[in-house]
């Protein structure tokens, strides 16, 4: 398969939202976006790679998020927990993204994007995104695992559990039934002992990531990730490397689900347009069987279907 | 509805392509069993950045499209008002049925968690900005048209039929497991006397629900396009568009009308009947309009788009996309020119041709759209697996082979006029 990377190039350079993104906090900030919302804010120069906060994301979730551990190949003994990838079994992970010259931990993990794709996608309301936190929830008693979140998410992060028959999506739902309902805080971010993990409301994160930046220019790349991209997320980023060079993708500042319902809007505000088509359509083929002579006769004599089977007899 | 201008397939229903059509359809089931016992990971080799694979690609986006025989003949017969088609209509809404019946089969097959599926019923879970949501009930809204549709076919025979395989049944069982021969017999004229009473009250009414049968389509076939507007960072630009819905839909209709042809052509060369020569060809002159429309917006759009360049950049993209427009424009390309419907242009191999080329090329597109242009990002790749394909496989046959026997028991078919094509053996 061939990389998107020049065509999300070409989207990031048509995104005008990045102008001006470093020069001050409260102004840079896309105008729907809610602040208020609960958001978390990763500091990958701060991150030391220790994977705390996955033992702890495991460690509360197991049960309510049905996680598992996953045990790597060389282990025999079974002795870690190994995710290469975000599966159906881990909802978090961190990464090490290296060339010759730079390397960076990155975590990766549901955005809580503002407008959420998934959200928009999915046909039946399992996947929900709570007006007030912003959260982005997933429920299990809803959801017909039809995947289309999947198909939706620009991050890939809703996964589903291919291995088991009666599979779920897994994601981040920021602890919303554990860690955030007990302390107030999420697994993760609690467990962080490097400040690398944040939790906190979008706008007190945003200052805080801008603040982090403007003290120590030469240490971080000027740019807030989630500020923009997509409409927003309620996970944002900062790093010492370009964001594309830690796996995180270049999009333009428009939330894709905007864009679809819009087209789907069009179509069909107020159900106006189908029941429309349905009643020209019926003037149309009624006024068809008129000229028509009022329909067709009523079938007389012999019939063509009992004919044949008295004649097979 | 005029009943005479349809008949029955003479033949025994157990054929030698009933138990290989049986075969195909058990070895799909018992891999479904597997699917529901360990999960979908066992039969099939989607993944999360490949979360559909080709019972959506295949049996959902392009087998619906196949199924739209009985939707575009429907507009051709009913709002255009060509009423010698008429004799087409029903062969296409079974087939449609059978098509539509195969999709959501899959759907059940594809679901993770289909015993939520409930959930479609109940207004608090309606989600109206899901494209989803709109075609799932669109689809099963049109599933029960084409029922009902087809519901006078089936009274006719209930009416009209003289039993004959139930008595033999009845004869062959042995007395003891016949519970009362009178009684029975006293239900079966209940039986067609409720049939004869209910079918022409239900055809004065028909054409209302003919007419939902073109509007559902409609919809639905669109939205099948739209579904992947949320994913312009997964999709590749060639086939992301905002026309997306616009172009599923007209793909849909030159798929349903070339399907007509493809079917008819096969089904007079398999049960030994004469080709429906002129009605066929008269379908084959609809096409063009369809197609080329279908290539200008294609092209237009890519130009507004400046997307022209990779059309043609000869990488494996450009390849398929440019697949999908070399079989519809060849397809369509054979058809024009030909003007009266003896023109040896509208013979009927030379309409196969045309037919099975814009057949093959719509699907193109459609797998384009689903799958090949479709590229979550690096590291994720998906070829279906052998189990997948037999279950997609196992699905069609049960849809043939229900069409096999249907065709035997029901009067479907056109009625037959003239000398059939080829003394071939019986199907
Ligand atoms: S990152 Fe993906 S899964 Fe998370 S809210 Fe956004 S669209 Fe949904
Ligand atoms: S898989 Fe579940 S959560 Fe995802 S879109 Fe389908 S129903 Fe919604």
């Amino acid at each position: 398969m061939q990389t998107r990377r020049s065509f999300f190039k070409t989207l990031g350079a048509t995104g005008t939202g990045f102008v001006g993104a470093t020069t001050s906090a409260s102004a840079s900030s896309t105008p729907e976006a809610d602040n208020s919302q609960l958001a978390m804010l990763y500091d990958a120069t701060r991150c030391i790679g220790c994977k705390a906060c996955m033992a702890a994301c495991k460690r509360v979730n197991t049960r309510a998020g049905a996680l598992e551990v996953e045990q790597a190949a060389f282990d025999e003994d079974a002795l870690w927990d190994a995710p290469a990838e975000l599966s159906g079994k881990s909802r978090t992970i961190i990464k090490l993204h290296r060339d010759e010259e730079e390397w960076s931990f990155v975590k990766q993990s549901c955005m809580h994007c503002q407008k959420p794709s998934c959200v928009s996608a999915c046909p039946v309301k399992a996947m929900h995104k709570d007006p007030v936190t912003g959260i982005v929830q997933y429920s299990r008693d809803t959801c017909i695992g039809c995947r289309y979140c999947q198909i939706a998410c620009p991050f890939n992060i809703p996964k589903f559990q291919w291995d088991k028959n009666n599979p779920q999506i897994v994601k981040c739902d920021m602890c919303i039934s554990t860690n955030l309902r007990d302390k107030g805080t999420t697994a993760c971010a609690e467990a962080c002992s490097a400040g690398a993990i944040l939790f906190g409301r979008r706008g007190d994160l945003l200052k805080e990531a801008h603040r982090r930046i403007e003290r120590k220019p030469s240490r971080y790349y000027p740019k807030v990730y989630g500020e923009h991209e997509i409409g927003g997320t309620n996970h944002l980023y900062i790093a010492g490397l370009p964001f594309e060079k830690i796996g995180l993708p270049t999009l333009g500042t428009e939330a894709p689900a905007t864009a679809s319902e819009e087209i789907q809007h069009t179509i069909y505000k107020g159900f106006f347009a189908p029941v429309a088509l349905y009643a020209g359509l019926c003037a149309v083929a009624v006024r068809n069987m008129r000229r028509n002579g009022n329909g067709d006769p009523e079938p007389s004599g012999e019939d063509p279907g009992a004919a044949d089977e008295s004649a097979k007899r | 509805m005029s009943h005479h201008e349809y008949q029955k397939v003479e033949g025994r229903i157990f054929s030698r392509s009933f138990f290989i059509l049986l075969t195909f359809v058990l070895i799909g089931m018992s891999l479904i069993v597997v699917r529901f016992v360990k999960g979908i990971g066992a039969v099939s080799n989607m993944n999360d950045g490949y979360p559909w694979g080709i019972w959506i690609a295949y049996d959902v986006a392009t087998g619906t499209a196949i199924a739209c025989g009985g939707y575009a003949v429907a507009i051709l017969v009913y709002i255009r008002n060509h009423m010698r088609y008429h004799p087409l209509m029903r062969s296409c809404i079974l087939t449609s049925l059978f098509g539509y019946g195969l999709a959501g089969f899959s759907v059940m097959v594809d679901l993770g968690r289909p015993w939520n599926a409930y959930n479609f019923f109940l207004p608090s879970k309606w989600q109206f900005n899901s494209v989803m949501f709109e075609v799932a009930l669109c689809v099963m809204a049109y599933s029960m048209v084409l029922l009902i549709e087809f519901l006078p076919a089936i009274l006719y025979s209930l009416e009209k039929s003289k039993w004959v395989r139930f008595r033999r049944f009845m004869d062959w069982l042995h007395p003891r497991l016949v519970p009362d021969k009178k009684a029975v017999l006293d239900k079966i004229e209940r039986v067609q006397a409720g049939a004869g009473w209910l079918r022409p009250r239900l055809e004065k009414i028909l054409i209302f629900i003919i007419v939902l049968g073109i509007t559902l389509p409609t919809m639905h076939q669109s939205s099948l396009g739209s579904m992947l507007l949320i994913a312009p960072t997964k999709l590749h630009p060639l086939w992301h568009t905002p026309m997306l819905p616009l172009l599923f839909l007209i793909n849909a209709i030159f798929m349903g009308y070339s399907i007509v042809i493809f079917e008819s052509i096969i089904s007079s060369y398999s049960f030994n009947r004469p080709y429906e020569s002129r009605e066929i060809a008269g379908v084959s002159r609809v096409i063009p309009g369809f197609t080329v429309v279908w290539m200008l917006v294609v092209f237009g759009d890519l130009a507004y788009r400046g997307q022209l360049g990779a059309a043609f950049s000869m990488d494996h993209l450009s390849l398929w996309f440019l697949a999908q427009m070399v079989l519809v424009g060849t397809g369509s390309f054979l058809l024009l020119g030909a003007r009266g419907p003896s023109s040896p242009r509208r013979s009927p191999r030379r309409l196969f041709i045309s037919a099975a080329l814009i057949l093959v090329g719509g699907a193109v597109y459609r797998f384009n759209v689903y799958l090949i242009g479709f590229d979550p990002g690096q590291g994720w790749s998906y070829f279906p697996s052998l189990a997948e394909i037999m279950i997609t496989v196992g699905i069609v046959s049960l849809e043939l082979l229900g069409y096999l026997v249907l065709v035997k028991m029901v009067p479907v078919l056109p009625k037959a006029h003239g000398a059939p094509p080829l003394q071939t053996q019986n199907a």
